[in-house]
């Protein structure tokens, strides 16, 4: 079953064309990676799902509903998360504060004045925070400021404040842009046991280590268009879509 | 038709005034990334260098004619400013014409001021964040402020505009209108043409030079130019002086018009930031266009007819206007757009 | 009701800002402030300033505006005290409700953008109000006279309540109290401590979180579920009504109101307060506020005769030149100081004073466990 289905989606920027007749399917419960050249709009394409751009034609749809001109908040409430490319936490506050919002949010909808009991009465969510970070090592560290976190540990932290709501789409922008070897493989591991349990999974990726360990299905995207859709091994033994399209990148 | 010629002119002064303070702020905002809530003071403060060289121009000889007597049988003293004892009638004449000539003290001091207050202050707030920037240039501005209230007092102190200027232009006559329709006092046109020109002289600038060029550039996109390995904060700082001097010459031909007062700066300096918000935060074009736009429905806005039916809309026409912009257009009329989506 | 359901810590401060506030007479009285007019301003100010730094402290968004909704607070009592009652009671929930509403309207078009537009456009509507209390609005504001009780002020209450203030000008009573020196600090000072305990359960509830996260990072709260403008819309409607009780007490202690508490020095000087005491700290706006007034106080009640006296150690030509120097400071020069107060305080001290006070605590602090236990200091995470 498609969880997330793009129909002809297509945009514009001023002359240039970003996203040209793009269709993909994500089927529940797999890792699907979307690869492709710098420019291809992957970038793009992943802001359309999430309400930050709207495409000027096609069809966004997930879970039956459309996407289409919905505000961000509006889309996490219906269940899609979104990691960054530079992780996007909250850095004046703790790590368990910073899962515990998105636990509010899940619980509370999008407003809700609570403001006459104290967050250290809310003994279950705060359980499940500390579980959460726990689950993602980093819980000795839950009354430290996230700011001043590593890298590597920002991307933990970002990922609890997704898990945390069980999304039932988790959307990746580059999870591992910019990171050592040592960190690139431990969120790979990350993100195998986060796949493990049966989220459904976007990643949009450079790294081509990290493509192939992950995703059950690949889509190579090139000048706004999807070219090819395949498993990973046809991708990886498609050597026109590696000179092509992947340019310089290693496999 | 003659009534609304004479609502736009009426509008060009203060439109004119309005612009060159935007464009400084503008300049600052668009270079330096700073809010600088003390640029009002700079207005003020050019207002002041005005008076101050007047009153040293007055300084006054007293001498005593012996052969005159006043009524109460006491000599009679004979005041003469020294520069008219000094130069004689080239005294005079520098005295009559204070305000213009006091341009040619104002730009150094104003220069010197806005390099004072960049290496002094402005620059360690570079990467503070906006509400602080806003903070530390508005404490600045009543110091300033109150500086200048200790020293030359509470109350506006007159400058005349010279005897040539102080009459009106009968406009209407020129463009077929009937004659005392359109007239206009001559040293609010002359204003207009002020600051008509400084603004070109600051976009020639801009435009022809090496140094505008990387100022523009700066603008733009200031990490890529520092990354190839030009000083820009050297010119930043040059920018800032520019800046402080376009402000300072605006207050200065600006006292004929209204006669300089301590908070004066305070009263334009709201209304310059709602210029530059109106016109596009970071767009200098904007910031002239928008300056003169409002001057001129401000100008409107006070006509009787207009308050007959919108009463009190001439005290509010500007944030007004600000508001609906805002709302519509948050980039403002000219301001530039957000870079795309990476 | 979980009433009590707060911190050690949290119940700690609370129970000591109240006995301070109660005990205020007496505390303040060796610093020459022990005089209800200046604590009715400490009080008043300091509702002013908790309530800036709900919206300020915690969010993160600068007002510039903040002075109308004290104006229009204050403008509400009056009038209530005309038409209705000079009971403070309904004065005061008139110039809250009132403070609310204005800061509904104005605070639903400036959050529409963030940074410096949302200032500027505060900023702007404050302006707008100052400038619309001074010309058209002359009818309700009584323009630059100020609006003032008159003996012929219908007064609909408490005439039905058969009360009659015979031949004198009335002023505010809460049911025969007058509302004028101690009374009527005691009476802004509960107000001052209802507001600092409700002050304290935003602060440490989910909402007052979800503000926090705002001021963190927008973008993520928004990428979180939540839709973060009525969030900043509450805080500002809810700082707005701390305002508009603080312009309502201000009129219930004295039965006046200027367009002049709109002007936008005044918004400045809220945030000077806040900024003063420590953005985004529970207690610090209150201390702040009280600074500020003290030092106004003191400050520009000094004049040339003063100086001289206290200068007269000096020889003569060092005394007039340090009363010269130092005149720029005091009385009418009260602003300048205060000027310079706000770029030392950002400049050097951005947490304000409970930061000072805290890196103070944390040196003292160094100073005695390096006397007796220097290895536990040295390394704090292995306790922990």
């Amino acid at each position: 079953m498609s969880i997330l289905s793009v129909a002809n989606v297509n945009k514009r920027f001023g002359g240039l064309k970003a996203l040209d007749e793009v269709n993909l399917n994500i089927e529940a419960g797999t890792v699907h990676a979307i690869i492709g050249p710098n420019g291809a709009g992957k970038s793009t394409l992943l802001n359309c799902f999430v309400g930050r751009l709207k495409p000027d034609t096609g069809t966004v749809t997930f879970d039956g509903k459309s996407l289409l001109g919905i505000k961000p908040h509006e889309i996490n409430q219906m269940g899609v998360s979104r990691v960054f490319q530079t992780p996007e936490i909250f850095g004046d506050l703790t790590l368990r504060e910073n899962v515990l919002i998105p636990a509010f949010a899940k619980r509370d909808g999008a407003f809700k004045i609570n403001a006459w009991n104290s967050v250290g009465d809310e003994k279950d969510l705060e359980t499940k925070a500390m579980d959460m970070l726990a689950d993602l090592g980093i819980a000795e560290k839950a009354s430290d400021v996230a700011g001043q976190l590593s890298r590597g540990d920002k991307r933990r932290l970002e990922l609890a404040m997704c898990l945390i709501q069980d999304p039932k789409l988790l959307l990746l922008d580059e999870p591992t842009a910019g990171m050592a070897r040592a960190d690139t493989n431990d969120t790979i591991d990350l993100m195998k046991r986060i796949a493990e349990r049966g989220v459904t999974m976007v990643v949009i990726e450079h790294d081509m280590h990290v493509v192939f360990s992950l995703a059950d299905k690949i889509s190579v995207l090139a000048q706004g268009t999807v070219i090819v859709e395949d498993l990973p091994e046809n991708i990886k033994g498609n050597l026109k879509v590696q000179e092509a399209y992947l340019g310089g990148a290693h496999l | 038709m003659d009534a609304i010629f004479l609502q736009v002119l009426n509008g060009l002064d203060k439109g004119g005034a309005y612009a060159l303070i935007a464009l400084g702020l503008t300049l600052i905002f668009g270079t330096l990334g700073v809010v600088n809530f003390a640029h009002g003071a700079l207005f003020m403060l050019g207002a002041f260098v005005a008076v101050a060289f007047k009153s040293i121009l007055s300084l006054e000889q007293v001498t005593i004619d012996p052969t005159r007597m006043t009524a109460w049988g006491t000599p009679m003293e004979i005041r003469q400013p020294f520069v008219e004892v000094w130069f004689g009638d080239l005294g005079a004449t520098v005295l009559e014409y204070s305000v213009p000539f006091a341009i040619l003290a104002a730009i150094p001091t104003m220069l010197f001021i806005g390099l004072v207050m960049e290496r002094g202050l402005i620059q360690f707030f570079y990467k503070r964040p906006h509400a602080d920037q806003i903070l530390v240039t508005f404490g600045l501005a009543i110091v300033v402020q109150e500086i200048i209230k200790s020293i030359f007092g509470a109350n506006p102190i007159p400058q005349p505009a010279p005897e040539i200027a102080k009459g009106m232009i009968d406009f209407g006559v020129a463009l077929g209108f009937d004659a005392g329709n359109v007239v206009y006092p001559a040293w609010r046109l002359i204003y207009f043409l002020f600051s008509l020109s400084v603004i070109a002289v600051v976009f020639a600038f801009l435009q022809f030079t090496t140094f505008g060029m990387v100022v523009r550039a700066g603008m733009a996109d200031r990490e890529t130019v520092g990354l190839l390995g030009i000083d820009i904060d050297r010119r930043f700082t040059i920018v800032f002086g520019i800046a402080a001097l376009v402000a300072g010459l605006a207050g200065l031909m600006y006292t004929p018009i209204l006669s300089p007062d301590y908070h004066m700066g305070m009263d334009f300096l709201v209304l310059s930031f709602v210029v530059v918000v109106v016109g596009g935060m970071g767009s200098l074009s904007g910031a002239v266009l928008a300056g003169f736009l409002l001057g001129i429905l401000q100008s409107f806005a006070s006509m009787n007819e207009v308050k007959a039916i919108f009463p009190g809309i001439d005290q509010i026409i500007i944030y007004l206007i600000a508001v609906v912009v805002l709302l519509v257009r948050p980039r403002g009329l000219m301001g530039r757009k957000g870079v795309m989506e990476h | 009701m979980k009433l009590l359901a707060m911190s050690r810590n949290d119940i700690l401060l609370f129970v000591g800002f109240v006995i301070f506030t109660l005990a205020g007479p007496i505390i303040l009285e060796p610093f020459g402030a022990g005089y209800p007019d200046l604590l009715q301003k400490f009080a008043i100010f300091g509702i002013f300033a908790l309530g800036f730094n709900i919206l300020f402290g915690l969010t993160g968004y600068l007002s510039f505006g903040h002075a109308a909704f004290l104006g229009a607070g204050s403008y509400t009592a009056v009038w209530t005290f005309k038409l209705f009652s000079m009971n403070p009671i309904p004065a005061i929930i008139l110039s809250t409700l009132i403070g609310g509403i204005f800061a509904a309207a104005i605070g639903f078009i400036s959050l529409r953008r963030t940074g410096i537009y949302f200032s500027i456009l505060t900023l702007a509507f404050a302006q707008m109000s100052y400038n619309l209390a001074y010309s058209v609005l002359t009818p309700i504001t009584n323009g630059e006279t100020g609006l003032q009780l008159a003996q012929s002020d219908p007064r609909v209450l408490d005439v039905a309540l058969g009360r009659d203030y015979g031949a004198v000008l009335p002023s505010s009573d809460f049911f025969g109290l007058e509302m004028t020196g101690y009374p009527g600090f005691y009476f802004c000072a509960i107000f001052l401590i209802i507001c600092f305990f409700i002050k304290i359960r935003i602060f440490r509830s989910p909402f007052g979180l979800m503000l926090r996260a705002v001021k963190s990072n927008q973008n993520r709260l928004n990428y979180t579920g939540v839709n973060s403008r009525p969030y900043d819309l509450s805080a500002f409607i809810i700082s707005g009504m701390y305002a508009g009780l603080a312009g309502g007490l201000l009129a219930v202690t004295d039965p006046l109101a200027g367009a002049e508490r709109m002007q936008w020095t005044a918004s400045g000087e809220v945030v000077l307060m806040t900024i003063l005491g420590g953005a985004g700290t529970l207690i610090g706006p209150v201390i702040g506020a009280g600074a500020i007034k003290y030092f106004e106080n003191i400050f520009s009640a000094f004049n040339d005769t003063i100086l001289m006296n206290a200068f007269s150690f000096l020889p003569e030509v060092l005394q007039s030149a340090a009363v010269s120097v130092t005149s720029l400071f005091v009385g009418e020069g009260w602003h300048l100081t205060l000027g310079a107060l706000f770029m030392l305080i950002v400049i050097f001290l951005p947490g304000g004073l409970m930061e000072g006070f805290k890196r103070i605590s944390a040196m003292i602090k160094k100073r005695m466990n390096g006397g007796s236990d220097g290895s536990a200091s040295s390394n704090p995470t292995t306790s922990a």
